[in-house]
């Protein structure tokens, strides 16, 4: 594997209960990389990072540059309201040293009043920072973020992609991320993946989200596309 | 060494053990599963009644093959888990009324607590002490599988390794406390303290710490109560448990 490369991925195909879900998908990870994914629900881009690590079986080939560190945000995490967990009790789940567990709160703008808090008790964006917080523990090269469907909070002065771009500046991150929001994919990313089950479009974001391929992605709903200036 | 403090002593561990469980259990949502094998337990207890040995080492295998049953018939099946477990333990009932010797059934079914003997309890207290170590050692992965599969097995952890070590956990916990609650009453053992504490705690330390003096405080209450009353101890460490766990209801935050 070539040294820039971090992500591989040739003809990936996963089903599902005898559906398919992904149906051959090629491309690659370099690092420094911003890919954002997107597509209709049920498109299979959570499938795609479930299965990018190593949680769903799958045929074709994925290979990771090796030794490499993979952060995992999910899209949400439901039981967790069942559970008395502070910010900190599920943090440490992932055994940080003290210091780290600081370090990383402190990087997602954490004060410290909200450590003590119950995870239940946390509001959506809160919550949404507490995830990135979890996929920063032992300091990964490259973070899978699935976007909650529901969208994420505006709050505070910083949105969570200020948040996700700083963070990939100063930890030198290579990002893939799921989004719903086409706004994000123009600001944040270098590359686009249009996925529908199938790979629809690949590439600039400029260049390929174009009103007839997010036609063919969506179908005819959608509105919100950029216009050229 | 007087029965009331050997009963004591098997009394307390078991109901703190169990309420520690207890506490994982309710938080995968799975507290009532204890039930489902305690009842599943009763033809073992018939059988060692019966045959006059140890209503513990009756009941083991028999939870053991409950876990087996309900876990081969989910993947065959694909019917939920509950649904299965009451498919199993009623079926486990209706065997043991077969044969169990009704002179005894009380024994059975709300636990007799009093006659246990010195070999009985060291045995007790060891099993428990060594469960009671497992899970603490186990706690934070488990909790990490509690509020996410997906999330544990990204960080590489064996899923399936640990879901069998917890259960082995659980069939230890309702075989012994079969002995001191009795089969029908079992689950209330391990699923109170954790309800009673998870209504008043806000970070794992409370949840965790609060379910075990609530189990043992219970247990050793329920014993003594019965050793002036007359009442069995089973029914009566549980009822001090619903008055806990009516009680933090009142105080919920």
């Amino acid at each position: 594997m070539k040294d820039d490369l971090v992500l591989r991925v040739k003809e990936l195909n996963v089903e599902m209960e005898g559906e398919t879900v992904i149906n051959n998908l090629s491309f690659e990870l370099k690092k420094g990389d911003a890919v954002t994914i997107i597509g209709p629900n049920g498109a299979g881009k959570t499938v795609l990072l479930k299965t990018l690590l190593g949680l769903l079986p799958y045929k074709g080939e994925i290979s990771w540059k090796e030794n490499i560190r993979i952060g995992y945000v999910p899209q949400r995490l439901p039981f967790i309201k069942d559970i008395p967990l502070s910010v900190k009790d599920f943090l440490r789940l992932k055994k940080p040293s003290e210091k780290e567990l600081e370090e990383t709160l402190n990087s997602v703008g954490f004060k410290q009043n909200l450590l003590d808090k119950k995870t239940g008790d946390l509001s959506s964006g809160q919550f949404q920072r507490l995830l990135i917080a979890w996929s920063l523990i032992k300091d990964p090269q490259v973070l899978l973020f699935d976007e909650p469907t529901t969208g994420i909070d505006i709050e505070g002065e910083e949105t969570v992609y200020r948040l996700l771009e700083r963070l990939k500046e100063s930890r030198e991150l290579t990002v893939l991320l799921v989004t719903h929001d086409l706004s994000v994919v123009y600001t944040f990313s270098n590359n686009v993946i249009c996925l529908n089950r199938q790979p629809v479009c690949q590439g600039l974001p400029q260049e390929v989200l174009t009103p007839k391929n997010l036609e063919k992605l969506y179908g005819e709903e959608v509105k919100y596309y950029r216009h050229k200036h | 060494m007087s029965s009331l403090l050997l009963s004591l002593t098997v009394g307390t561990f078991v109901g703190g053990v169990a309420a520690y469980l207890g506490t994982l259990m309710l938080s995968r949502k799975m507290a009532l599963v204890a039930g489902p094998l305690g009842h599943l337990t009763l033809p073992g207890i018939a059988l060692a009644l019966v045959y006059g040995f140890d209503i513990s080492l009756g009941a083991f295998p028999f939870v053991i093959l409950g876990i087996v049953l309900i876990w081969l018939f989910e993947l065959k099946t694909k019917l939920p888990m509950e649904a299965l477990t009451a498919v199993i333990f009623a079926s486990g009932v209706a065997i043991a009324f077969l044969f169990l010797p009704i002179g005894q059934a009380e024994a059975a079914l709300v636990g007799d607590i009093s006659t246990v003997s010195l070999l009985d309890s060291i045995i007790s207290v060891v099993l428990m002490a060594l469960v009671f170590l497992t899970i603490m050692k186990i706690y934070p992965t488990m909790t990490l599988v509690n509020v996410s599969e997906d999330l544990a097995k990204s960080q590489g952890i064996n899923v399936k390794k640990y879901n069998f070590l917890y259960l082995l956990l659980i069939a230890i916990v309702v075989a012994l406390g079969v002995k001191v609650v009795g089969s029908l009453l079992t689950a209330a053992l391990v699923a109170i303290p954790a309800c009673s504490t998870r209504n008043l705690s806000r970070n794992m330390i409370q949840y965790v710490f609060g379910a075990i003096v609530f189990g043992v405080v219970s247990s050793f209450s329920g014993i003594l109560l019965s050793e002036f009353s007359g009442f069995p101890a089973g029914p009566l460490i549980i009822l001090v448990n619903a008055v806990i766990f009516l009680t933090s209801t009142t105080l919920k935050r």
